[in-house]
């Protein structure tokens, strides 16, 4: 869909880790590795989804690339300039390319700011003046869906879920940013209100050309607004490829287990499943080898002894699995598409 | 003849008319208004909506769990095993719940107390539901969490709540809501918090143990996931009314209410790539700002002017089925579908 260009936001073997303090002296007594040696690329107007469990590090490994969060270790450019060695104006300038809407439309917005207060922050950060403040908030307003004239002067608490979500898009398009961190913001949207935010999501990049970075637990959210995939896993990004692919011809056996899990969507397609075994390990010490190889179905001797490489299975898409890549995608995918799915 | 969606049996429970009011604005609203439903012996009815549908204030209503003085049963009769639960109070509403009918709810966090052992909780639910020693309750807890399929249940039931995952969590409180054998579990979004691997698990365990208890499931969701997986019937609740029920296959074959079809449509699925999504336009009105007649007026497509004449009632729609949309049903009877989702080849093949 999008031809190759140089990439818009760079990270290499990005880190964080957080300390666990215990006891009285809040002595730290381990380091919970939330994100542990992540490289990606997001390519100019391009949307990468990272889709994960809960405590696989995608919301901390967002808040690095939005510049939100110091990596521990790793760098993050975006346009090719290293955040973390901008000077301190320049970061300012650097910033504004970088926007983040958050999960949660009740937590995100100020209870006691105005829709305008709340959209023109960042536009009084820029020092944009008043008269053409207010045009590019009626703007964005305008664009999200929202009516300037009679929302302006209004506060979040007057709005429903889906219309605070739109006073967020707006906040974060306010500024022309060329890459938008997307952090679970249809999650605790309402079914016929979710697709309203997706289908909204999709036209603003349309017209603007901005790069999405979409957070979700939720493939096939993901499948609907994503060109590729990165599926995370204990801190680590296991596979990754474009969405069709990551959907359909998935190859790591993480990324199955996550397909396979996905609730029926009729109920004549219910289905025996297979549970993954255990919990999530602990990621304050993640298993050695293959973090997957404690759950993992097909683990072989190997898996607990070395780490799998990104390894690729077809072009532009890698996974962290030392199974062969079979061409066609795997027989237990196209297992699960059969029957009714047939194209 | 008596209609087709009257079982043999006469129902496990039977809702009829009820009305819960809130305070609003100074007056009070109805926010589950005239609703109608059965739970059969044994089958999973699943009530589903969206927030604002009145969903979980039914659910809570039918065990006196409403928040008072702010919640209130207007009217209404909830018939279970020959008594009308809306009229029961103290030690006799105490007995059944917990007993023959149980609860589960969302958030596995905060209906667990944090500092007492699971197993010693669920011993105590047993206790209270029975005359059994703490010994014999305590080895019945462990009992209860093999049974949900804990991991290592001996080690899980000396383990208090903040060392638990979400998941064991959720198995903790369903193997409390199991301890008085109940004839009826209440699930309020009970997947909802969990992520995704976790809920097919929890979904599976469900279904597992209500066949082999023999229990009927009342689960309130707003997502059809759920429902594919685990209900035999659905009732669709839009703005406090249900506007459909039928079996879950038939209804998602076929919709009868531009409301189920355009909840199924608006559905992002795996199989669909990168596109617009049809759409519900508008919100879900609150409970002040209903339009007059139908409540699905203002974000209907099929929308007449007839539609704000009166709220149009539940009626027969075919086999076991009833809809609220006289528009719907005369389209059903041209033999035109409603659109409904693109993975059904039924629904291809009729539209």
């Amino acid at each position: 869909m999008n031809t190759p260009a140089a990439p818009l936001v760079e990270a290499r073997g990005l880190v964080k880790h957080f300390p666990v303090r215990r006891g009285l002296l809040r002595r730290t007594v381990g380091w919970v590795r939330a994100v542990d040696g992540v490289s990606l690329e997001v390519r100019e107007g391009e949307t990468l989804a990272l889709v994960g469990e809960s405590g696989c590090g995608k919301t901390t490994l967002g808040r690095m690339l939005a510049g939100l969060a110091a990596p521990t270790q790793g760098i993050v450019k975006l346009g090719g300039e290293d955040l973390s060695a901008a000077p301190r104006g320049r970061l300012r300038r650097l910033r504004r390319d970088l926007q983040i809407i958050f999960q949660d439309p009740f937590g995100s917005l100020n209870p006691r700011w105005t829709v305008e207060a709340i959209v023109g922050e960042g536009l009084v950060n820029l020092g944009v003046a008043s008269a053409e403040r207010r045009d590019r908030i009626a703007l964005a307003l305008r664009k999200v869906g929202l009516d300037p004239q009679r929302h302006l002067a209004r506060y979040p608490h007057e709005f429903s879920g889906g219309q605070r979500q739109r006073i967020g898009i707006a906040r974060a398009l306010v500024v022309h940013p060329r890459f938008v961190v997307c952090d679970e913001v249809v999650s605790s949207l309402d079914v016929s209100v979710r697709a309203q935010i997706l289908n909204l999501l999709l036209d603003l990049q349309a017209e603007s050309g901005h790069a999405y970075l979409f957070i979700s637990h939720d493939l096939s959210v993901v499948r609907h607004i994503a060109d590729r995939v990165a599926v995370m896993y204990l801190g680590r990004i296991v596979e990754e490829g474009p969405a069709r692919a990551i959907c359909e011809a998935p190859h790591h056996p993480y990324t199955r287990a996550l397909l396979e899990a996905a609730p029926a969507v009729h109920p004549r397609e219910r289905k025996e499943r297979r549970p993954l075994g255990d919990d999530l390990p602990s990621p304050l010490a993640p298993p050695p080898g293959c973090r997957f190889h404690t759950r993992c179905s097909f683990r072989m001797d190997r898996c607990s002894l070395e780490e799998p490489p990104p390894l690729d299975v077809a072009p532009g898409h890698a996974s962290r699995c030392f199974l062969p890549a079979e061409p066609g995608g795997t027989p237990q995918a196209q297992q699960e598409r059969g029957g009714s799915h047939s194209p | 003849m008596a209609p087709p969606d009257r079982p043999r049996l006469a129902p496990l429970l039977s809702v009829r008319g009820l009305r819960v009011s809130f305070p609003e604005g100074g007056k009070r609203a109805n926010v589950v208004d005239d609703v109608s439903f059965d739970v059969n012996e044994g089958e999973t009815l699943a009530l589903v909506g969206e927030s604002g549908s009145g969903k979980t204030v039914t659910a809570l209503s039918l065990l006196g769990l409403l928040p008072r003085p702010a919640g209130r049963v207007e009217s209404g009769q909830a018939l279970f095993q020959g008594r009308d639960l809306l009229a029961l109070r103290g030690a006799a509403l105490r007995s059944v719940r917990g007993g023959e009918i149980a609860m589960i709810f969302q958030d596995p966090n905060t209906a667990l107390n944090p500092v007492t052992a699971v197993g010693s909780q669920i011993a105590e639910a047993v206790r209270a539901h029975g005359k059994v020693s703490r010994k014999a309750a305590r080895s019945h807890a462990v009992e209860l969490l093999r049974r949900v399929r804990m991991p290592d249940p001996e080690v899980r039931a000396r383990a208090y709540p903040h060392e638990l995952s979400g998941g064991m969590k959720q198995r903790a409180l369903i193997a409390m809501a199991i301890a008085g054998e109940p004839r009826l579990l209440i699930a309020d979004e009970p997947t909802t918090a969990l992520d995704a691997t976790v809920q097919a698990q929890v979904l599976g365990l469900l279904r597992d143990l209500q066949s082999t208890l023999g229990m009927a499931l009342l689960i309130i969701t707003h997502d059809m996931g759920v429902v594919a997986e685990l209900a035999d019937r659905v009732a669709v609740l839009y703005a406090g009314r249900i506007v459909e029920t039928g079996p879950a296959a038939a209804v998602f074959d076929r919709p009868l209410h531009p409301y189920t079809a355009g909840l199924f449509a608006s559905l992002p699925r795996l199989h669909t790539p990168r596109q617009h999504l049809p759409v519900i336009p508008g919100d879900v009105p609150g409970p002040h700002a209903l339009p007059l007649g139908c409540r699905f007026r203002g974000r209907c497509h099929l929308e007449a002017p007839a539609c704000a004449e009166r709220d149009p009632p539940l009626v027969e729609a075919g086999p076991a089925r009833r809809s609220a949309c006289p528009r719907a049903l005369e389209r059903a009877a041209r033999g035109v579908a409603l659109p409904a989702h693109a993975d059904s080849p039924e629904a291809l093949g009729r539209a």
